[in-house]
Formats: structure tokens, C-alpha cells, sequence
């Protein structure tokens, strides 16, 4: 399969890109990893006119702490995220989430913000950060600016990056006092996008008591979806085994999955619900 | 428009015209007539078509040619020295880590790089590690027992029986 054909430029530096971005309009798409755009060009289910390939574009691979903030570029590949140990020690919930992205091939070259930057509600990190609260920096001709997570998914592959613009980071805030955060996702066989997809990040006080809840879904919704009531269940609660079960009633409620081969509507709730209990019990087995 | 580009295959520099739509394992294949590297799903699902780029494995249909521009590529053409087989390749010899062989240099390319990173993995680490590369014809097993002896090779180390097991 071959895509159809394109123009192709690989700047080396941002300022480049952005340009190269206004230069060729409304069908030029950015190149990261590759490893969503490529396969929907060679399947034809894209076709833009040029790729501006930002790989070599220096300084955007990084992931470090700043300004109490963990700070991933977007350039920043999948196996950076299991090879740091800042996210080993302090963000397990990345390394959980990068195990069952694809195969070891791909997270050489996929990348975490081409991963959210998709727009794809069935991609994991999404839910990962709506669990971590993370913001996004997105870079276009007028500078930079910063959006919420809550305020960055719009629907099926449309994010709130606008044309000419490239998102350029992602920053968590850095947790205080207990913490604890898993993710997990439900899939047939590896590479293969989630069944359903469960995020949780708790934070708990010297009684035990949640102080703050994150739960992000994965593919069980139209956009990345956030368990508002679930996370409103546990927040100010001891955490007990009904007000989990509690949180993952409502998860398995408030979500919309539809019908496909992994399963019909009924069933991807029933896997909400289990997985939301099981990641609130690793989160807080990590506390 | 076509672009000119240079990338290194197993140590040699070729210069080329291509049209940035080109993927890199045809480019391989078909400009440059390496042959080793296979093409199976053309999904990135299989890992048939996995080469080294710079060291870290990469499934060559998913990449295009001109994203290798500058780089060093490595093919299963590039594993054997004058002094022989590479331990990988040993490896799936003395165990029987192919029947068809179809999947084998993609295999072998990436088990290459997973014992770069970490030389001595569990049976557990190696089927991860190879969780990007689809078998239809060993079941797995004598690829496992292909990639720890050429891990104990590299290391040093006893090598594994090769006996077959009957289970």
C-alpha cells in the first residue's frame, strides 16, 4: 500500500515548521512518529498534500521536572517514557499505559504527543492525562499558548491544535503528598486498540482520606471521556470498598461505548466497571 | 518532487532519488534490491519488515524512505561478518527458531536490539521484547530458546542445550 503523493520537507527548527505550516495551507499535516498518520495515508483514509516532519527538529524530545510540573515534549517517544526514571518512580500509571501501547517496534517511534495530538478517543494516553490533569502547549505563529486537558479534545480526531499550530508540550502538575496511579486497558491481543481503557490518580491525606480523584476513560466514548461523578464519589471519601464500587458504577454509567467487534455496549460497560475498581485498588496499593 | 537522499545500509552509503511518498522497505526491497527484509502485512503489525535504524528497531513499511535520510539502516544482510553468522543468527540455526522463515529476519533484527538493551532478559522480557513480531509456523518457543542462546553467547556464558524438547 502506498499513500497518495506529497510534498515533504524535515525543517530543524520550530520556527521552521510553523512557517512550512502556513506556507502549505489547510493539507499539510505534521510529521512526529508516524505510526498513526503513515497507515492511514497508505490506506488512503488521509491524504494530505505535504508533511512538515518535525523529527529533526532539536530540544523537543525531553522529560523532566520543572517548576513543579513533570514536562514531556512532544517529540518524546513511547520508550523514552519506560526508559526514565523519573517516570518509574514517580508516574508508573506512563509505564502501564506504554506496555500496551503496540509493540516495541512501534513505541521506538511513536510519540506522546502525536498520541494525543491524533485526536483519538481509542489512543491511551488521553485518558492518562485527563487522569493526571495535564495541560498542553500548543505553538502556532502568535506564540504559545496553554490548554487545558478538559478543553482539548473536541471529537473524532479533531483536537483543539488549530491549523498552522503544533503541539509542542505537555505538563502534569507534580503530585503533593500521597499519591498513587494506575492504568489498564482491556485488549484482545497486543497492538490491538483497548475493549475499554480505565486511568485512575488519587491523592490521599495523613487520615487516609481522598483528597483528589482523576479517572480517565479510553474508548468508550466518542472523545476521551472523564469520569466526573466516579472521581466526585471518591474525593472526601476513606475509600472503602463501596465507595469504589460506587465510582465504578457511575463510570460504567456515564460512558457511551458502542458496539464493535471487542464487544456490544453492555459488555464495554461491564469492563468499565471492573477496571475502574481494580485501577483505584492498584492507585491505591502504589499510595 | 522527487528527493535526493543518503542512507547507510549495513555500512554502505547509497545516494538516491525518491519520491517522498516511497517507503523505506521499498526502498530496500525494490530500489536497492536487499531481499532479506520481508513484507507481511504491510500493517505495522507483524514486525516482517523490522530493520535497525540507528540502532532501534523499526518497522520499514510505517517509515518512509525519506525519513532515513542521514541514517544508518541496518538488514538482516548486515548481521553475518567475515567470521561468520552473528550469534542471533547461530541462535536460530542450532534451535530450530524458523521453519518457513519467513518472519525470521525481522525477528532477528529485533531481538538484535532487545539484547543490546538489556543483554540477559527472563523468558518473559524476550516474549515482550518480540511481542511486535507475529510467528505463524514455531509457536514461539524455539525463537525464545534462539534469542537466550545467542544472549548467553554474546555474554560469554554456557550455552544452552539445543536438544529439542518434546512436550
Amino acid at each position: 500500500m502506498i499513500p497518495e503523493q506529497f510534498g515533504y520537507s524535515a525543517p530543524s527548527s520550530l520556527g521552521e515548521a510553523l512557517s512550512l505550516l502556513q506556507e502549505h495551507g489547510e493539507d499539510a499535516k505534521v510529521l512526529a512518529g508516524g505510526h498513526s498518520l503513515i497507515p492511514m495515508m497508505k490506506l488512503r483514509f488521509a491524504a494530505p498534500t505535504h508533511l512538515v516532519d518535525i523529527n529533526n527538529v532539536p530540544g523537543m524530545s525531553y522529560i523532566n521536572e520543572e517548576d513543579g510540573k513533570l514536562k514531556i515534549g512532544a517529540l518524546a517517544r513511547e520508550v523514552d517514557l519506560e526508559d526514565s526514571e523519573l517516570i518509574r518512580s514517580k508516574f508508573p500509571i506512563f509505564i502501564d499505559a506504554s506496555k500496551l501501547i503496540a509493540d516495541p517496534q512501534v513505541r521506538n517511534f511513536g510519540t506522546v504527543g502525536g498520541n494525543i495530538a491524533h485526536g483519538d478517543a481509542a489512543n491511551d494516553h488521553p485518558a492518562v492525562m485527563l487522569a493526571l490533569n495535564a495541560e498542553v502547549e500548543i505553538t502556532g505563529p502568535e506564540g504559545k499558548r496553554t490548554v487545558p486537558i478538559d478543553e482539548f479534545f473536541y471529537g473524532f480526531y479533531m483536537t483543539a491544535v488549530q491549523q498552522g499550530e503544533i503541539l509542542t508540550e505537555i505538563s502534569i502538575p507534580l503530585p503533593e503528598g500521597k499519591f498513587g496511579c494506575a492504568y489498564h486497558k482491556l485488549e484482545r491481543k497486543v497492538g490491538d486498540y483497548a475493549t475499554a481503557g480505565v486511568a485512575v490518580a488519587l491523592t490521599v491525606d495523613e487520615s487516609g482520606t481522598c483528597t483528589s480523584a482523576g479517572i480517565g476513560l479510553t474508548n468508550v466514548n466518542p472523545v476521551p471521556l472523564r469520569a466526573s461523578r466516579s472521581e466526585e464519589a471518591l474525593v472526601g471519601s476513606k475509600l472503602t470498598d463501596e465507595d469504589i464500587a460506587r465510582a465504578a458504577q457511575f463510570a460504567a454509567e456515564d460512558c457511551s461505548p458502542s458496539d464493535d467487534l471487542r464487544g456490544d455496549e453492555d459488555y464495554k460497560r461491564h469492563v468499565v466497571k471492573v477496571l475502574t475498581k481494580r485501577m483505584i485498588k492498584k492507585a491505591i496499593d502504589r499510595i | 518532487m522527487k528527493k535526493q537522499i543518503t542512507v547507510t545500509i549495513n555500512g554502505t552509503p547509497h545516494t538516491v532519488e525518491v519520491e517522498p511518498r516511497m517507503l523505506l522497505v521499498h526502498l530496500i526491497r525494490e530500489k536497492l534490491s536487499m531481499t532479506g527484509t520481508h513484507i507481511g502485512c504491510d500493517t505495522s503489525s507483524c514486525g516482517a519488515c523490522t530493520i535497525l535504524i540507528n540502532g532501534k528497531s523499526a518497522k520499514s513499511c510505517t517509515i518512509l524512505a525519506v525519513q532515513a535520510d542521514g541514517k544508518e539502516v541496518t538488514t538482516v544482510e548486515g548481521l553475518a561478518t567475515a567470521e561468520g553468522l552473528h550469534p542471533i543468527q547461530e541462535g536460530f540455526k542450532e534451535n530450530h527458531g524458523l521453519h518457513c522463515g519467513f518472519c525470521t529476519p525481522g525477528m532477528m533484527l529485533r531481538a538484535v536490539e532487545l539484547l543490546e538493551k538489556n543483554p540477559t532478559p527472563s523468558e518473559e522480557e524476550i516474549r515482550w521484547g518480540i511481542a511486535g513480531n507475529l510467528c505463524r509456523c514455531t509457536g514461539y518457543n524455539n525463537i525464545v530458546k534462539a534469542i537466550q542462546y545467542a544472549s548467553a553467547k554474546m555474554q560469554g556464558n554456557e550455552l544452552p542445550s539445543t536438544e529439542p524438547e518434546f512436550v
